[in-house]
């Protein structure tokens, strides 16, 4: 029994050093604001209400939620049903780094995205209209991944 | 058409024998330009001075051959010697150069002419001679309205271009453009169209809306481009000498992507709902709208084939972005790039036989081509970013453009047209009054 517990011990004390020595390579230089290619700041994010923050961001290329997006989206979906006269535009963008017609796609899929988890929230799809924007309206004017992660997003914006 | 009417050409002499005389290769990288002079074209004291009158220019003549120096210069075929090192009088030239005078400066080839003014009309007459042979290869003349002089210009250059190299021209041709200005995040953007050495910037939309992607027609002076008129992304036409523009189609989405079909009859883009992108066809004389791919993927940058039988587009179907061709009614889709990285905006050549494109592969953009079954891949040139390239009409020179990285403040962003040749030599900038993105090539205003 005790030896079993010092093992379960020795086996815990060694899983938090690797995951303290992974955190040390991954927090090298370049931020600790991007996670698996997703931004997770708060730097460019403007609030709808209270809490509710106003946009969701996504990895290069893909128009999958992470689980923070969800969670945004769900505060998003509360506050929509708690203020039933407001209609919002959904509106997806994408980073610099890819070919503008193929941008203008992807920056559609993103917003639907969103747009399809407020619906499952219960908000109807005749309060959510989406526009695209491709890469033409970045956030952030730099030519590097941070800037690159806050530019690839969908903003929820109150159209009323 | 407006344009055909107001030239009349034709042969002044036909002296051509079928002799090898000079000729020009353009289907390698021209290493050593051919040495041409382009002597001034001559006119008489009283046609200048009547020409200074309603022009406002000095020497009409010199400004001609100015133009036609500069194409030829810019082709990266032709090497335009320096006019201070002739010998002989652009008039007399004309009549009977001296050819021992032109070769002892190395010139191989000669273009003389002459400018007349007659009720109100301009004519121009132009002569390419062989130094070497001593023969005279081409003689042809030109009436137009005085205003069209640089068209002149251009359509000399044509026809000395198609004489040396047995391939058309494209110097008399415009390219349409997004004129851009302001800051990365905020720019502001306007159709823009030129001549295609970047003479006569007009501006076509004001920069109240977003605009993208303008294409012309290959038939006609009619373009399509994309407008966030009223915040709405829609596919337009334009008739750029009435200024009249419409929204094709009435779709319920985002309309994007647009592009003419080879007899200008068609416009196929692709439209996006409910995060889903497929291509679509719109009948511009009937409005009759047919639905081409049907696939759960993102489907966009479709272009006919010039005799209209396929259709290259870009797919994410197979998890990224490739390229694809198929039938033109959407059957028998085959992938045909298959090299390494993201390949984008398949554009299929006037030629037919090779199709453009965009490549993202380790972080940088290549434009290249490769061969309608997607053998044969070459690489024209690497970047930090370009993209969209566009055929010149003879399938010789592609233009695009380039955007630069910012620096470590976001400072420093610039987007510029650049043209390099299908050999992979002669990589130019092109240069606009602004910042510009998206070009694309007329097909020739005469022929």
């Amino acid at each position: 029994m005790n030896l079993g517990k010092i093992n379960k011990n020795i086996f815990m004390i060694m899983f938090l050093g690797f995951v303290l020595t992974s955190c040390a390579t991954q927090t090298t230089k370049i931020d600790s604001q991007i996670q698996g290619d997703v931004y997770t700041g708060t730097d460019t994010v403007e609030y709808l209400a209270d809490g509710v923050p106003d946009r969701v961001f996504f990895a290069t290329n893909e128009s999958v939620l992470t689980t923070a997006s969800r969670e945004t989206l769900r505060k998003q979906a509360a506050w929509l049903r708690k203020n039933p006269e407001i209609n919002v535009v959904l509106e997806g963008h994408a980073d610099e780094r890819g070919t503008r017609e193929y941008n203008l796609a992807l920056g559609e899929r993103r917003a639907n995205s969103a747009k399809d988890y407020l619906m499952t929230y219960g908000i109807s799809s005749a309060r959510i209209s989406v526009i695209s924007y491709g890469k033409e309206r970045p956030v952030d004017s730099g030519s590097n991944p941070l800037a690159w992660s806050k530019n690839r997003r969908s903003v929820t914006v109150k159209a009323n | 058409m407006i344009y055909k009417k107001l030239f009349t050409i034709f042969l002044i002499l036909f002296p051509l024998n079928s002799f090898a005389l000079i000729e020009v290769d353009i289907t390698r990288g021209n290493l050593s330009p051919l040495p041409v002079a382009v002597s001034s074209l001559s006119s008489s004291d009283e046609d200048k001075e009547a020409l200074k009158k309603r022009l406002k220019i000095e020497d009409l003549g010199l400004e001609i051959s100015k133009v036609v120096e500069n194409n030829l210069k810019k082709s990266g075929l032709f090497n335009p010697l320096d006019k201070e090192a002739f010998l002989q009088k652009p008039d007399i030239a004309h009549l009977k150069p001296r050819f021992e005078d032109w070769a002892l400066i190395k010139a191989q080839g000669l273009i003389t002419g002459k400018v007349n003014f007659q009720d109100g009309k301009l004519r121009v007459e132009f002569r390419l001679w062989d130094v070497l042979a001593g023969k005279e290869m081409l003689a042809l003349a030109f009436t137009t309205v005085p205003k069209n002089w640089r068209r002149v210009g251009h359509i000399i250059s044509d026809k000395v271009y198609e004489r040396l190299t047995g391939e058309k021209g494209y110097f008399d041709t415009r390219i349409i453009y997004v004129s851009e200005k302001g800051p990365k995040t905020q720019r502001v953007k306007k159709l823009a169209i030129m001549d295609q050495d970047g003479f006569n910037t007009k501006y076509l939309t004001l920069g109240n809306e977003l605009v993208l992607t303008p294409r012309f027609n290959p038939t006609n002076q009619m373009v399509t481009y994309l407008s966030y008129f009223k915040n709405l992304p829609r596919v337009y036409l334009l008739d750029i000498e009435t200024g009249i523009q419409e929204v094709v189609g009435d779709f319920p989405g985002m309309t994007f992507a647009p592009r003419f079909s080879p007899n200008g009859k068609k416009i196929i883009m692709s439209f996006a709902m409910d995060g889903n992108s497929d291509i679509y066809t719109m009948d511009l004389e009937n409005r009759i709208v047919e639905r081409i791919t049907n696939h759960p993927s993102i489907d966009t940058s479709p272009s006919y084939s010039p005799d209209g039988k396929y259709i290259a587009f870009n797919s994410d179907r197979s998890g990224y972005q490739q390229i694809y061709v198929m039938n033109s009614n959407g059957k028998n889709v085959k992938r045909i790039s298959f090299g390494k990285g993201l390949y984008g905006t398949p554009v299929w050549s006037p030629r037919g036989d090779l199709i453009a494109f965009t490549k993202l592969h380790k972080g940088k953009f290549y434009i290249g081509v490769m061969r309608t079954d997607g053998k044969g891949e070459r690489l024209l040139t690497e970047n930090y970013y370009q993209e969209a390239p566009s055929w010149s009409p003879n399938g010789r020179v592609l233009i695009f453009y380039r955007e630069t990285k910012t620096n470590s403040k976001g400072e420093g962003f610039s987007a510029k047209l650049w043209s390099i040749d299908l050999t992979g030599y002669n990589e130019r900038l092109v240069e606009t009054e602004t910042d510009a993105s998206d070009p694309s090539w007329s097909s020739l205003l005469s022929n």
